[in-house]
């Protein structure tokens, strides 16, 4: 049904948003447990940082990559010394994904936190457990489903992020070729229009999926915090 | 055990200033809503770090400005029963549970969560999810919960504050029980005199910060200076009685040092030890025996002191064998009656007065 090319940009595609959501999901959930829970001076710049890449053209973060990540950017020089290279890889696609689904992530996140009472964290400290103990099993159990959620939105923006990821690690088939790279090559030559199509109904219906199912996740956080 | 408490805290429009101790038993921290009771609660388990001050549970320090020391929460082992049960929702009443006794101590024999469950009628809930259950069964299970977890001291603040009137009178036997166990000192915070009367041995009573006074609750109820802090309508003394029977007309009659009173309230065993809360207003003074009056309750008494305070009533003592019984009448009556300490005369109680909720179970030591 799909060609090789096809297949290659697809299991690319899977395994760069897989990796992106896997590395971006601890961090994530200690900025949405900051933002929620603490106030402290820089909050609101952080918040801010956070969603800089939902409104900065994707190309422009692309581009803010290869400078920072590049080998002859700040942290790429010193990441190629220990071999670490991510520029036009695609461990540096899986990067730029994260880095684009990373405020989804951290909005889901935050709010099923936000919808958990401190009180239920001050009652955890009462019979006997200390932060990280009440964090690990009272709060992260209610926020389960937020989590997944924002691990499902996460998800559903790696495998449609293009802009960024063009920018940063380019085009190559095979390498770093995704699923919306693919889409956009098919394009430009002439006759593959049908592989272009079938890419895009593929696409249509990861993402549908994922956001139908994100919304089904956080009804769930307001039925486990009811106690129901 | 002994709980010391001296701390001071600045609060959004007053300041804190307490100063007190607390033994065994059950020690009711009385005062209305922003005299500090919830906040002194906060800062003995730890929720709350006092300004400065110090507070000792059994001589080791809890927390002290001076040298600070403030022991975490977690490492207090005190148990909190809030006034909204916050049972975790993701676990059932099980999972509850063993949250508590998860973080008990291991040395010592292990509570036996059976009887636990038995003493506070929880059994049968043990798989509902916490959103089913009613708001007494939640307290019950919070009650529970905190003891699983060996707490040295266990605070309730405002368990009942939550539930309507026929509930709370639901729970109030369980609180008996779980006090008559005596397994562990209770710090019970409450407005609700009531409640006070039915299950402390001791109290502290608390305006806008302050300790106005520290002392056994039999004591302080019938304390004719404490009506105005009390509250002129809440006021009255703690009787302590034994049933000796029921009457062919339905009522219970309870003898008490001074004589018999008879008072409505049925499914009392004869023999029982009650400690029974008469409310000033409901007691009547007569300087003769009367006669032909429907009252059942007509004992004689002797005047032990008066007070009188910015209102138009006086708040009178009554010894009445060893016990002591406050009366509350206006300024007019008493000067009629020449109502003087030592000067005989009777005290009547209308037998309807006394409201079944006002019968408690006695407690330990008799009170």
């Amino acid at each position: 049904m799909l060609e090789p090319a096809e297949w290659a940009a697809l299991l690319l595609s899977l395994k760069v948003s897989s990796v992106a959501v896997i590395c971006a999901l601890p961090p994530a959930i200690a900025v949405a447990w900051l933002l929620a829970r603490r106030r402290f001076w820089g909050h609101g710049a952080l918040s801010a940082l956070v969603h800089l890449p939902l409104v900065l053209p994707p190309v422009v973060t692309g581009y803010l990559l290869l400078l920072t990540f590049g080998r002859n950017g700040a942290v790429g020089s010193f990441l190629a010394e220990m071999g670490i290279v991510l520029a036009f890889r695609w461990t540096g696609a899986a990067l730029a994904a994260g880095i684009m689904g990373f405020p989804l992530m951290v909005r889901a996140i935050r709010l099923s936190i936000e919808a958990v009472d401190p009180k239920l964290e001050e009652a955890a400290a009462t019979l006997g457990a200390g932060r990280w103990a009440g964090f690990c099993r009272v709060t992260l159990p209610l926020i389960a489903p937020g989590i997944l959620a924002g691990a499902v939105l996460g998800f559903a923006k790696a495998m449609g992020e293009f802009g960024a990821t063009i920018t940063f690690v380019a085009n190559i088939p095979g390498q770093t070729q995704t699923l919306p790279s693919a889409i956009y090559a098919f394009l430009q030559v002439p006759g593959g229009d049908a592989s272009a199509l079938r890419l895009v109904v593929l696409a249509t219906v990861v993402a549908l999926g994922a956001v139908l199912i994100s919304e089904w996740l956080a009804r769930k956080v307001a039925a486990r915090v009811g106690g129901i | 055990m002994t709980l010391t408490v001296d701390i001071r805290h600045a609060f959004q429009g007053f300041d804190l200033n307490a100063t007190f101790e607390a033994g065994v038993g059950v020690t009711a921290l009385f005062g209305p809503s922003g005299a500090g009771k919830s906040t002194i609660a906060a800062a003995i388990s730890g929720l709350l770090t006092p300004d400065v001050g110090r507070i000792t549970l059994n001589d080791e320090v809890l927390f002290d400005s001076a040298t600070g020391v403030s022991v975490p929460v977690h490492r207090r082992r005190i148990g909190v029963v809030f006034q909204d049960g916050r049972l975790f929702p993701h676990l059932d009443v099980a999972g509850n549970l063993a949250f508590g006794a998860r973080y008990a101590p291991d040395e010592g024999p292990a509570p036996d969560a059976n009887a636990i469950a038995r003493m506070l009628g929880i059994e049968a809930l043990m798989t509902r999810r916490t959103g089913t259950l009613s708001g007494g069964e939640k307290q019950r299970v919070a009650i529970a919960r905190a003891l699983l977890m060996r707490p040295r001291l266990l605070i309730m603040d405002e368990p009942l504050a939550a539930l309507d009137g026929p509930r709370k009178d639901d729970i109030l036997p369980y609180l008996e029980r779980l006090r008559d166990a005596g397994g562990v000192p209770i710090i019970y915070v409450s407005h609700a005199l009531a409640e006070i009367a039915r299950l402390a041995n001791q109290m502290v009573v608390l305006r806008a910060g302050h300790v106005m006074r520290v002392g056994d609750v039999t004591e302080v109820l019938s304390d004719p200076s404490m009506v105005p802090l009390i509250g002129v309508r809440e006021a009255g003394a703690v009787l302590h009685a034994r049933v000796a029977g029921v009457d062919a007309g339905g009522l219970t009659r309870l003898t008490i040092s001074g004589g018999t009173l008879r008072v409505p309230g049925a499914g009392m065993a004869e023999g029982q030890a009650v400690r029974i809360r008469i409310l000033a207003q409901d007691v009547l003074i007569a300087l003769e025996h009367p006669r032909g009056m429907s009252s059942r309750n007509i004992l004689p008494a002797v005047v032990e002191g008066l007070h009188r305070g910015d209102g138009p009533g006086v708040a009178v003592a009554l010894r009445l064998g060893d016990d002591r019984l406050l009366a509350r009448i206006t300024a007019d009556a008493a000067d009629e009656l020449a109502l003087r300490p030592g000067l005989s005369c009777f005290a009547i109680l209308k037998a309807t007065a006394v409201a079944r909720a006002d019968i408690g179970i006695a407690g330990l030591a008799g009170g």
